[in-house]
């Protein structure tokens, strides 16, 4: 149980290819907080600076109040679970459980009964003796998490450990693992591609792109208040809407439409940014309404998903189901300006 | 046999069988003993070193320098004089009999083509055979096993295939009693009394023959691997399209195994250059039959000329290294696509 | 693309028209030609095999396949071949040769196999890269100055190191001698295995505390246990079949010489008249042809690892 600080940590691995850059992140005890980005922005490789597999070019991270940057990877007291789970697959589930606690020569009826404890809390029990090539994904994924709870480490580590499961077993394991992480009160790191996956889990979520941190805040803040264009843009399904607007005091005008901004702004270029549920069949008070051409109709049963133009610019719009919509109409759409985002065109930055 | 004399030696056998393998894990838990010793820095430094270190100590002591100083002594004579190309010379003396002309050819023309041809082709057409059969692999075993074993064996098998006896007598070697039931003249295979027979064909491919015999099952398994990681549905496409079994094997199969028949196909040629107990075993070298690796055995044991036998195998160095070299470029485009 | 349009119509005929009958003949057709190559494939040893039980003055007579006519089979040849020569010394041997010429190539090439697959080192793809084209040289190439260095600076004779009374010490030239000219194709094989195995195992392992050893004999050596066994099988066969290493290390010294030297002596020495060439033939297979049909599976997969490169 330990807090864990990024202190300005740079991975670089020839001179111009740098991995991360300049990471400042920190972790609080007993925090479960996720790592989100795309694929190949450096995640990976922070999280695996963190278990000590890989070098740290510049800045410290600590674990607790140690500076773990020269300490080797078995003495940082941490466990990680792998994308491939990594069991092994000569041992048995109940040896691969133990391996580590042999590896700290632990005594073997406190080792048994670490296993037992762990492999209980899984519902490993039945499984015990078996090898993992007899055993399901999911199962295995299990084991992989046994391995890792039997140390009872200070912090845990997951990268990417539900990619390999099925959409419902994926649902199933993100439950158990939130269950998991608040029975042990330890910290967890846990790296994922999946926005759903860290909005759903994280206490705190932090937003990757490039190498370089874009935003760390809780999924409701990351969400309502996104702190750039990408963060704006990565969160949320289906993504939230862009449009290219010229600013002038509180309005934003865009190719088919004016949007009244909650605040004034300086005159300029930006982006406009609503989410598809922003928009809405009832007019807006203030007057930031506007007549879009439907494409495409989706009806889901609860939603209704509209994908069409407004002036120039492709937008979708998530409305009431009972809204009588048809391709080639011309719906009239009110905008709901209390949740709209304004961008800066230059450096991406949100104004709000 | 004097098995006394067995019973007596159990115990050294043992002391090997237990020995051998206790230094040498005494060896690597001791080497990683003393790394772990060192400062932290320097442990990533020396470990690789306590890994590989005895294997490259035998194969630089036993391969490399080896082959370094035999390039060395192949221009000196026996009293370590140097000798510049005289050795080669006498190697290159006297077209087409004399010096190593019989060798080479022998080696570089029949083996190498014959030696590699036939495994190749038997190879092939058992494995496209048996892939079609349910007993598979019991007739792919039978194939299979004189690789297990030794090419003096082998030699005597093919000696007692081989044998001749004069027309009229019974013929006791099988394959001349194949012939003769056929009303033919028995067939001198060995030796070279067969006038029409000017470059010696028949006794080297005799020879030849009985190697290709012995490793013919080495290229089907490969091969037949191969053929077996051809997607199925690819042959079924083909066959689909109208194509006969004949096409599909020339269009689809041929063209697909090539990758895999070019290196196992390299191999043979290393195998037919290095070609020794064959012909130590069934003909001793006579009768035209010499090959540069016999030869450099001769000059160095029978003829007791270090010189001799060095230029020799600097010959057999030299037109195995085509081979080399490809086999390096291949391994390189291998690693490039990892 | 046209010769290929052309020929459509009528191979699509000729499977049509024939019907049901041909297909039969050409069905038993292929297991005719199967088995007929099998058998003849065979006949060489099962001539020798039959021989080897026949009378010595019939097998000057009457060729093997007439054994049945006149049933008469013996065991003379074998009694005599296990009295006269000394086969028995030759056998066991071939065991002093084999099992270290086997052991410590696979060992040895397994710890190297590791670095190579594993750590980090100055040149080491430039190595590994040399060990591949050393698999290619020629044996011969190396046997004039390697001798003489035994002989004339280490004075490593047979009689020698027989004198020291080290058990199994006149035997240790040419075991070294196995393991140099084995090692490449080990380290190859086993390096190429080993590099395939998940790195993030050893990453976990290494998480988990383990150290280099533990990694190598808990981890690696256990989930490389095929690749191991075909090379074991691999290696074992080629010493045990060796004839020109064991001619030029130990020559013809019986106390030391293993069955293929004892049993080229008997071909050579006594030439083709000889009844004890082929009762000696069969005995010299017994080992590797038990080795060969319980192991088959290993030794396939070794064959197929080492040259389908890649
Ligand atoms: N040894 C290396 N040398 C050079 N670049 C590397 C090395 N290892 C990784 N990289 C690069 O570092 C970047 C980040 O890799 P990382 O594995 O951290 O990505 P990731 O965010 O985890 O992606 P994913 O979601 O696909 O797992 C990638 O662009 C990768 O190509
Ligand atoms: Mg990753």
């Amino acid at each position: 149980m330990a807090a864990v600080t990024y202190d300005h940590v740079v991975k670089r691995y020839t001179a111009d290819v740098t991995v991360v850059k300049d990471l400042n992140v920190d972790i609080k005890d007993k925090e479960f907080m996720v790592l989100v980005g795309p694929s190949g922005c450096g995640k990976s490789t922070a999280l695996r600076m963190l278990a000590g597999l890989e070098s740290i070019t510049e800045g410290q991270i600590r674990i607790g109040d140690r500076v773990v940057n020269n300490v080797a990877a078995k003495d940082r007291d941490i466990a990680m679970v792998f994308q491939s789970y990594a069991l092994y697959p000569h041992m048995s589930v109940y040896d691969n459980m133990a391996f580590p606690l042999q590896m700290q020569h632990m005594k073997k009826d406190e080792m048994d009964r670490r296993v037992k404890n762990a492999s209980k809390i899984l519902g490993l029990d039945p499984f015990l003796k078996r090898k993992p090539r007899a055993l399901s994904g999911g199962q295995r994924q299990r084991v992989a998490l046994g391995r890792a709870i039997v140390r009872s480490p200070k912090v845990f580590l997951l990268d990417e450990p539900l990619s390999n499961l099925d959409a419902k077993l994926r649902g199933q394991t993100r439950i158990e693992l939130q269950k998991l992480h608040r029975e042990l009160e330890t910290t967890f790191i846990y790296v994922t591609h999946d926005q759903v996956e860290a909005m759903t889990m994280g206490d705190r979520i932090a937003i990757m792109n490039a190498g370089i941190l874009q935003q760390v805040g809780t999924p409701g803040d990351v969400y309502d208040h996104p702190a750039n264009l990408f963060v704006a843009g990565f969160i949320g399904t289906p993504t939230m809407n862009f449009v290219p607007v010229t600013t002038s005091d509180s309005t934003a005008k865009a190719s088919g439409f004016e949007a009244k901004l909650p605040k004034s702004v300086p005159a300029g270029k930006g982006t406009l940014g609503f989410r598809p549920e922003a928009l809405t069949d009832r007019q807006s008070a203030d007057g930031s309404n506007l007549q879009m051409k439907v494409d495409v109709v989706e009806r889901l049963g609860s939603d209704q998903y509209l994908y069409g133009q407004v002036g120039s610019d492709q937008v979708t719009a998530r409305v009431d189901p009972r809204m009588k919509v048809a391709p080639g109409d011309t719906a009239q759409l009110g905008l709901d300006t209390r949740s709209i985002h304004l961008f800066d065109a230059e450096s991406e930055v949100a104004f709000f | 046999m004097d098995f006394s004399v067995l019973l007596q030696d159990i115990p050294t056998l043992l002391v090997v069988i237990i020995g051998v393998p206790a230094i040498l894990a005494a060896y690597i838990v001791g080497g990683e003993f003393l790394v772990r010793r060192l400062p932290d820095k320097n442990r990533p430094q020396v470990r690789p070193w306590i890994w590989v270190g005895p294997a490259l100590i035998l194969v630089a002591g036993y391969l490399l320098l080896p082959a370094i100083g035999t390039i060395g002594q192949s221009f000196e004579n026996n009293a370590g004089n140097w000798v510049g190309f005289n050795n080669y010379a006498s190697q290159f003396a006297d077209f087409p009999q004399g010096g190593a002309w019989v060798a080479i050819r022998n080696n570089v023309i029949f083996w190498l083509i014959f030696y590699t041809i036939f495994t190749l082709a038997f190879g092939l057409v058992l494995a496209v055979l048996f892939d079609r059969v349910r007993y598979e692999s019991v007739v792919k075993s039978l194939i299979f096993m004189p690789m297990a074993i030794s090419s003096v064996a082998l030699g005597i098998i093919w000696i007692f295939m081989y044998q001749y006896s004069p027309t009229g007598e019974s013929q006791v070697g099988t394959l001349n009693a194949i012939i003769t039931f056929f009303h033919h003249d028995p067939v001198v295979w060995l030796q070279d009394q067969w006038p029409s027979d000017k470059f010696n064909l028949l006794n080297n491919l005799a020879l030849i023959g009985a190697a290709t015999w012995g490793i013919t099952g080495f290229s089907m398994v490969i091969l037949s691997a191969a053929l077996k990681g051809i997607p199925g549905e690819l042959l079924e496409a083909a066959r689909v399209d109208g194509a006969g079994e004949l096409t599909v094997f020339r269009r689809v199969i041929f063209p697909l195994m090539m990758p895999t028949i070019v290196v196992v196909g390299t191999t043979l040629v290393i195998f037919a250059l290095k070609a020794f107990d064959v012909v130590y075993v069934m003909t001793g070298g006579n009768y035209n039959t010499d090959v540069l690796a016999f030869r450099m055995y001769e000059q160095l044991y029978t003829a007791g000329n270090s010189g001799h036998a060095s230029a020799v195998a600097v010959i057999l160095l030299i037109a195995v290294i085509p081979v080399l070299i490809f086999n390096l470029r291949q391994f390189r485009a291998v690693e490039a696509r990892r | 693309m046209t010769v290929a349009a052309a020929a459509q119509p009528t191979t699509v005929a000729a499977r049509f028209s024939p019907g049901w009958i041909t297909q039969l003949l050409q069905r038993y057709m292929l297991h005719v030609v199967v088995i007929g190559l099998t058998v003849a494939w065979m006949l060489p040893t099962i001539g020798l095999l039959v021989s080897s039980f026949r009378p010595f003055a019939l097998t000057k007579t009457s060729g093997w396949w007439t054994a049945l006519s006149p049933l008469e089979f013996t065991l003379q040849n074998y009694t005599d071949v296990l009295d006269q020569s000394n086969l028995g010394q030759a056998f066991f041997n071939s065991f002093m040769v084999s099992v270290p010429a086997t052991v410590i190539p696979v060992t040895i090439g397994a710890f190297a196999a590791y670095a190579f697959a594993w750590m980090k080192f100055p040149a080491r793809n430039w190595i590994f890269l040399a060990l591949v084209g050393l698999l290619a040289v020629p044996l011969q190439l190396t046997f004039v100055p390697v001798l003489s260095f035994y002989v004339n600076t280490l004075h490593w004779t047979t009689s020698n190191l027989e004198n020291i009374g080290i058990p199994g010490l006149p035997w240790v030239p040419l075991w070294l001698a196995h393991a140099g000219y084995g090692l490449p194709f080990s380290i190859y094989l086993l390096a190429n295995f080993f590099r395939a195995l998940p790195s993030d195992l050893f990453e976990s392992a290494e998480i988990d505390g383990a150290g280099t050893l533990t990694v190598f004999f808990r981890i690696i050596l256990p989930l490389s246990v095929p690749a191991l066994a075909s090379l074991v099988i691999f290696q074992f066969l080629w010493v045990w079949n060796d004839l020109l290493v064991a001619l030029i290390y130990v020559g013809g010294a019986p106390e030391v010489a293993p069955l293929t030297v004892n049993l080229a002596d008997l071909t050579t020495s006594l030439g083709q008249g000889s009844n004890l060439l082929t009762s000696a033939a069969f005995f010299s297979m017994v080992v590797p042809l038990i080795v060969f049909l319980s192991l088959q599976r290993y030794f396939v997969r070794g064959i197929l690892a080492g040259s389908v490169k890649g």
